[in-house]
């Protein structure tokens, strides 16, 4: 089979325009991933199914993740004028002192594709998508049309991580209730809080028991 | 994206109503005694016939996946033993590949054996299982499920007396497995091996030519090879579609290189050919076990070296799948370094395979659709998480 | 026959009643007749919920044989069940559902949680879609801890069912509840909310349990 460089190249020939990069994966398993934009996404899903070569015709997995916003602090060396007294005199003097900086890299969530062919017994090639975003910019486009198999894979995704796929022909929640309205796979969800005992509570369930226990208890008391 | 690429989709197949009367919607489960557990399926009928079908999941939601996430890699092989809680032992396996996969970690000889002998096993146990629940499905109430439950029963003494429990048997570690198979396992493995045979011909005498599977099967449910493919099915019902795709042979994992034994292929993707292609698939494992039995050398049962305290694989992912005796099962980690993966993702077989059950079903009569509902082989505790 | 202090022993004497047995004359009361007549033919529902239902189907079949507690009548209707056996994780999406059936179950009807998962969440209590314990919303009479338990412990935990029913008296302040007209016979379901099931538990059944170390 072709190498992920190979197949980047092959689809950047085939679908003008198509933004492409390679995730590198550090594991000894080595299965890079193609990130493609969600603009060109159908296009090249379908040239990767449809491709002589190539002939990804099953779709094995698709699944979410979540990528929280990331604050990394750094500590960086400035070098600024400071005013100093030298020998009575006051001169401005060039002095590097350390600041930490901070960034924020906004989070996004990602839908990762495992593409396999049955046709020709080779794979995976790993296809992931990005939006914008966790809150406005969360659509992607939906691959069912190409791959059936992403049917209801897409909308578990959609479900519990809240990717909302256009073109999905059918989008609604499949594992929880129709009337539930969090997304529960997300970093940030809290679940509901009914732990009021554990009998081997032990780290942050036991802090949520206790919690749990100090607030009804006081709505009884009152 | 423009609507004609939109109506390319491998969408059911829509039939006309014709005649009065209205249509009826059923909702089928989530408590029906042939859902296989808690199910749903709202259907629509033009009389007896079905015209719509919408499977509704969830109501076995086990958070799984959330799980994974928060506890650590060695923590969640128990929990693994209750997705598809009919075959823990390949549920065991598929985990542990995809852990040894993400870490680089290689598994000794023995334990390869070990892992080949008692997936088998689970193979044949699965399989009599859903042919027994297939047949009660079709009327038959009791025999099959009973002589396949008295089977299954000697299959998970030896689990038993091997892990500690009866199903849940959280056995396989990460480079090999938890305990050894001592001689003592291994007769008892042969002498059930040497059994089976037996069983399998009792079986398909009181089943194979039986006039009433035959006309609650033949040409029933057909699943055509090319949305097969499309939908991502995999497992016997793949393969009874006629597709050879069987991950043993094209993935070669373990050690299924070193055995011989045929992938059967069914011709017309119809319910019998599911029954039939699962007959046949215990017959190989048997040969399997045979070559497995015989062969399995002495030496360590996990690598020594393995590390199991602070297990804290390098940022990175791996996806690791095997041939469950339910079709394709996959684990796929992200880890960021730490103890417990940053995104657990599980592959559930018969999950997917149930894409395809509204295609299957529309046509036929309701009493039809338990039947090919039963022929998909299904575990809740896997559809859902 | 249970040992208790029923109010046949106390109406007759055992030893008399043992006399009048060898003389062809049987002597009992409304009360021992019929208990013994509901605790040899419990009908169960057949309705399953997670990995501990197959535990259940081993349990009826030929190796652990319940038909011996005359209890192999497994009935796919609750209207026609006197025994719910919880076999598995209720999840909230599920848990209306099996309050419903119980509510449609006809009295007397009894609950057994089978396995860690019915009777308190068990393995998966930390997950966002499992009820903690299906005792939130209808009472339950045997617990049978265990992930899953062994086929011995359900036939264990019938065995207990039927000698509860056997000590069951028709009158007085313990009689059971179908025979109190004050007791409540229907039990509220809970809705699906936003966020968590509405109400979280009922009041009326289950309290928050006080650990004591």
């Amino acid at each position: 089979m072709k190498t992920v460089e190979e197949i980047k190249t092959a689809i950047e020939t085939a679908v003008s325009g198509a933004q492409l990069e390679i995730v590198p994966n550090g594991s000894p398993s080595a299965e890079h991933s193609l990130l493609v934009d969600a603009a060109h996404a159908f296009a090249a899903a379908k040239f990767l199914r449809d491709d002589a070569e190539l002939k990804l015709d099953f779709l094995s997995n698709v699944t979410g993740v979540d990528w929280l916003d990331k604050e990394t602090t750094e500590k960086v060396k400035v070098t600024r004028p400071v005013e100093k007294e030298v020998n009575g005199v006051k001169t401005m003097v060039d002095e590097t002192v350390e600041e930490t900086k901070k960034t924020v890299t906004p989070g996004y969530l990602e839908a990762v594709y495992h593409l396999y062919s049955m046709a020709k017994k080779h794979g995976p090639v790993i296809l992931r998508m990005r939006t914008g975003n966790r809150s406005d910019k969360v659509e992607l486009p939906s691959l069912t049309p190409i791959w059936r198999a992403a049917e209801f894979q897409e909308r578990e995704v959609f479900d519990l991580f809240g990717i909302i796929f256009t073109g999905h022909p059918d989008l609604r929640r499949i594992l929880m209730w129709d009337g539930f309205k969090d997304y529960p796979m997300r970093r940030d969800y809290v679940d509901p809080d009914d732990y009021e005992y554990e009998p081997t509570a032990h780290d942050d369930v036991l802090k949520r028991a206790q919690a749990h226990l100090a607030a009804t208890t006081t709505e009884a008391a009152q | 994206m423009s609507e004609s690429l939109l109506e390319a989709w491998n969408r059911p197949p829509t039939i006309e109503v014709d005649g009065e009367g209205e249509l009826l919607e059923v909702a089928m489960g989530p408590h029906h005694p042939s859902t296989h557990g808690v199910f749903r399926m709202d259907v629509v009928l033009d009389g007896e016939r079905v015209i719509k079908l919408k499977p509704v999941f969830g109501y076995l939601h086990r958070n799984h996946e959330q799980i994974g996430q928060t506890v650590g890699y060695l923590q969640m092989m128990p929990y693994t033993d209750r997705l598809d809680y009919f075959c823990s032992l390949t549920n065991n396996w598929a985990y542990a590949l995809a852990v040894e996969k993400l870490v680089g970690q290689a598994v000794p000889e023995r334990a390869e054996y070990i892992r080949v002998i008692l997936a088998e096993l689970t193979r044949i146990q699965n399989h009599a299982s859903t042919i027994g629940f297939l047949t009660q499905e079709m009327g038959a109430s009791g025999t099959p499920l009973m002589y396949a439950f008295r089977e299954r029963e000697k299959i998970l003494d030896l689990f038993e007396s091997l892990t500690g429990s009866r199903m849940m048997c959280n056995y396989m570690r990460f480079g090999g497995c938890r305990v050894d198979m001592t001689e003592a396992h291994l007769n008892a493995a042969r002498k059930i091996v040497t059994g089976l045979p037996r069983f399998i011909d009792e079986f398909e005498n009181l089943l194979t030519s039986n006039e009433i599977l035959m006309a609650r099967s033949q040409g029933m449910g057909v699943l055509k090879p090319d949305l097969a493919v499309n939908a991502g099915i995999t497992g016997p019902m793949l393969r009874a579609s006629g597709v050879n795709y069987d991950i043993r042979k094209v993935d070669h994992y373990g050690i299924y290189d070193r055995f011989s034994f045929r992938v059967p292929l069914g011709e017309h993707g119809d319910i019998y050919d599911r029954y039939m292609v699962r007959v046949l698939e215990m017959r190989e494992s048997l040969k399997i076990l045979e070559q497995a039995l015989k062969d399995i050398p002495a030496g360590p049962f996990i690598d020594p070296k393995a590390k199991i305290r602070g297990f804290k694989p390098k940022p990175g992912e791996a996806y690791g799948r095997i041939e469950a005796p339910k079709g394709e099962l996959g684990f796929y980690l992200i880890s960021d370094g730490g103890t417990s993966p940053y995104r657990f993702r599980i592959r559930p077989p018969s999950f997917i395979n149930l894409t395809v059950l509204e295609d299957m079903c529309i046509g036929q009569n309701v009493a039809d659709v338990v039947v090919v509902f039963g022929s998909v082989d299904i575990v809740l505790g896997e559809v859902d998480r | 026959m249970g040992l208790g202090e029923r109010s046949f022993d106390v109406a007759v004497d055992p030893e008399l009643k043992i006399e009048l047995g060898k003389q062809g004359i049987f002597v009992t009361t409304i009360q021992e007749l019929y208990n013994w007549g509901r605790k040899s033919s419990v009908w169960p529902m057949q309705f399953g919920l997670a990995c501990c239902a197959i535990e259940m189907i081993a349990t009826t079949m030929a190796r652990y044989d319940l038909a011996r507690f005359g209890a192999e009548v497994f009935r796919p209707s609750p209207r026609q069940a006197d025994l719910m056996i919880v076999s598995g994780t209720v999840t909230k999406k599920m848990a209306p559902q099996v309050v419903r059936l119980y509510n449609q179950m006809a009295e007397p009807r009894y609950v057994i949680a089978m396995g860690a998962c019915a009777i308190s969440g068990g393995p998966f209590k930390q997950g966002y879609n499992v009820l903690k314990g299906i005792d939130r919303y209808i009472p339950v009479d045997v617990h049978i801890p265990g992930c899953p338990p062994r086929p011995e412990a359900l036939l264990q935990a019938f065995m207990t069912l039927q000698k509860k029913i056997d000590e069951q008296s028709l009158t007085g302040e313990n009689r059971p509840r179908y025979l109190n007209v004050d007791a409540p016979g229907e039990f509220p379901v809970p809705e699906q909310g936003e966020h968590d099931l509405v109400p979280a538990s009922n009041p009326n059944v289950w309290t928050v349990p006080v650990v004591i170390r």
